[in-house]
């Protein structure tokens, strides 16, 4: 019997022949800890004896969630994470250089790989190919110490997609239809893996943002088969020998299967506060947006600023209306500089803010008021998500965020383009 | 056996009404950060929970993100176990981690204030406000030996590595 993606590379990682249902004990490639959740990673690791990070791992810290701190407290926490990082020996990306899973994409992620992460939105590395999942502090620090993890093989849930997207629809709108259909627990742990002729048309930063939110539908991992695509795309980072091809065997089995068609997708938008809560644009129009949003793990790339630096090039945004952005990494800022993006952003209206996650998880850079409403490019509208549970938050893509920033309202962005 | 009261809660209580990100900058300092266990679900929960006491939830527990701090600060309230539909998975380990149960099962018939009687053992849950008697879902062995072990890092410091 084949295997799907998930059971191909715990099999290899496990040295066992996994299947969906088993337990294995996988090697793990890398781990890594964000600002919030390193420190009591770092306690744990301590706490239960382990002296050195295992040799066999790849081990990184990312100072991104509050960058640069807003609080004194959470200043403390990032000096414990740059001290314990000198004192291992281990990676440290620290304030400015971007959102984690930014950087994990771009830099140290391939094909085939177990990345486990001390924050829910791992999973974004499954656009790549690699069986990406998030984790707890404790989890992690094991981890961090023995090399190595326990995971339940999942069943997986085949997505097939076909077609191209329409003129003003991405893969924001995809994922947002797909977790709309399935339900914000539609696949609790199970792995979510795409397939189909739709695959081919789609480019890295698309898959990453279609991944990112497969934990928003429970899934434990969202994979993308690596093709040709995925190799132009480390060949362009410096990467070439991290390619490998990787995609499931014709006979693997799935729990279930979902088809989307992608020409028939339009803009479409998670309303407050459940992410599963979808409408399209279009039935939005007319509701009064305060400040928008765009940035973070989910959309916060080149191709992204590039969406809606097009729709905003010579003119100004709605005046009552904040237009947020904060590039998910430093190599985005300067792409984005260099490609004139910032400069027509900055021309609308927009506060440019530094490199990291930026006002997604409300610890700082743009907490809403009390009524007030967001539209925002990030993966969760959980009421109290941006810093205060008095406000309202939809999630939408950047070309949505911009054409809403235009027109102070929540705008199909095919009115604008 | 575990004996307490039932605090009912709906369907899709995410990590940011446990204890919300704009909290972040406690994480350091538990006590203060456990005052607000909750507290975005419901404002009173703090103040009335006794040790011994459940969690009893609709679907989805725990969704979002991967703060271990959601499971922590349960804990840190005396909370003994959380009853739901269903759990989200990043949520379920931290909780096993910890060595806090989470319980598997129906829980329509259980209403606020219900005085609970659980037999981890057995797979039961008493209602003794209402008489009834509820099975949970057996638990994945493996997080049973970490729930034993009173949570994964004593399973750790006795096993010295992952037991199948």
């Amino acid at each position: 019997m084949g295997k799907t993606l998930a059971e191909k590379i715990l099999s290899t990682k496990s040295g066992s022949e996994a299947k969906a249902g088993d337990i294995v004990i996988a090697k793990v490639d890398l781990v890594f800890v964000q600002d919030v959740t390193g420190p009591l990673a770092v306690r744990q690791f301590q706490a239960a004896g382990f002296k050195h990070p295992a040799n066999s791992l790849k081990f990184a810290f990312f100072l991104d969630h509050a960058a640069p701190s807003p609080s004194y407290e959470l200043s403390n926490d990032h000096k414990l994470l740059r001290d314990f990082a000198r004192e291992t020996g281990s990676w440290l990306y620290d304030v400015g250089q971007g959102v984690c899973h930014q950087i994990v994409a771009e830099s140290l992620a391939k094909p085939g790989d177990l990345i486990v992460g001390a924050d829910s939105h791992t999973v974004t590395a499954g656009g790549l190919g690699a069986f990406a999942s998030g984790m707890g502090s404790t989890d992690i620090a094991v981890t961090l110490g023995l090399g190595k993890t326990w995971l339940r093989v999942p069943e997986s849930i085949k997505v097939i997609l076909s077609g191209r997207f329409p003129d003003g629809v991405y893969g924001k709108d995809l994922v947002l239809h797909l977790i709309g259909r399935i339900g914000a627990d539609g696949a609790t742990y199970k792995a979510l893996e795409f397939s189909g002729d739709a695959i081919s048309n789609m480019s890295i930063p698309e898959r990453l943002t279609v991944a990112n939110m497969a934990v928003e539908a429970g899934a434990k991992v969202g994979l993308f088969p690596a093709d040709k695509v995925t190799g132009n795309y480390l060949s362009a980072q410096g990467r070439k020998a991290d390619y490998q091809s990787l995609s499931p065997d014709g006979d693997a089995v799935y729990e279930q299967t979902v088809n989307i068609s992608l020409a028939e997708l339009e803009p479409t938008v998670a309303k407050p506060h459940t992410v599963d809560n979808i409408a399209l644009a279009k039935e939005l129009k007319g509701t009064k947006i305060h400040q928008v949003f765009i940035g973070t793990c989910t959309n916060g790339r080149r191709d992204d600023l590039a969406v809606a630096a097009r729709i905003l090039k010579g003119k100004k945004i709605q005046p009552e209306t904040r237009l947020l952005i904060a590039p998910a990494s430093r190599g985005v800022l300067m792409a984005a500089i260099k490609a004139g993006y910032i400069q027509t952003l900055l021309e609308a209206g927009a506060i440019i803010l530094p490199p990291g996650c930026g006002p997604c998880l409300g610890l700082h850079q743009g907490v809403l008021a009390a009524g007030e409403t967001c539209l925002s490019t990030a993966n969760r509208n959980f009421r109290g998500r941006m810093g205060n549970p008095e406000s309202f938050i939809y999630l939408g893509s950047p070309a949505t965020a911009a054409a809403t920033a235009l027109n102070g309202e929540i705008t199909d962005p095919r009115e604008v383009i | 056996m575990l004996t307490g009261r039932a605090f009912k809660s709906g369907d899709n209580i995410s990590t940011d009404y446990i204890i919300p990100g704009r909290f972040a900058h406690l994480r350091s300092n538990l006590p203060e950060l456990a005052k607000h266990v909750m507290e975005d679900a419901d404002p009173t929960f703090a103040a009335r929970v006794k040790l011994g006491d459940f969690i009893v939830a609709g679907t989805n527990f725990g969704l979002g993100s991967s703060r271990e701090h959601a499971p922590l600060v349960i804990k840190m309230a005396g909370v003994s176990a959380i009853l739901a539909k269903s759990v989200a998975r990043i949520f379920f380990r931290n909780a096993i981690n910890l060595g806090l149960p989470v319980l598997l099962c129906q829980t329509d018939s259980i209403n606020d204030g219900d005085k609970l009687e659980i037999d981890l053992k057995a797979g039961t849950i008493r209602d003794m406000t209402n008489g009834n008697q509820l099975k949970f879902s057996p638990i994945p062995e493996i997080m049973l030996h970490i729930l034993d072990e009173g949570g994964l890092l004593p399973y750790i410091q006795k096993h010295g590595d992952f037991k199948l």
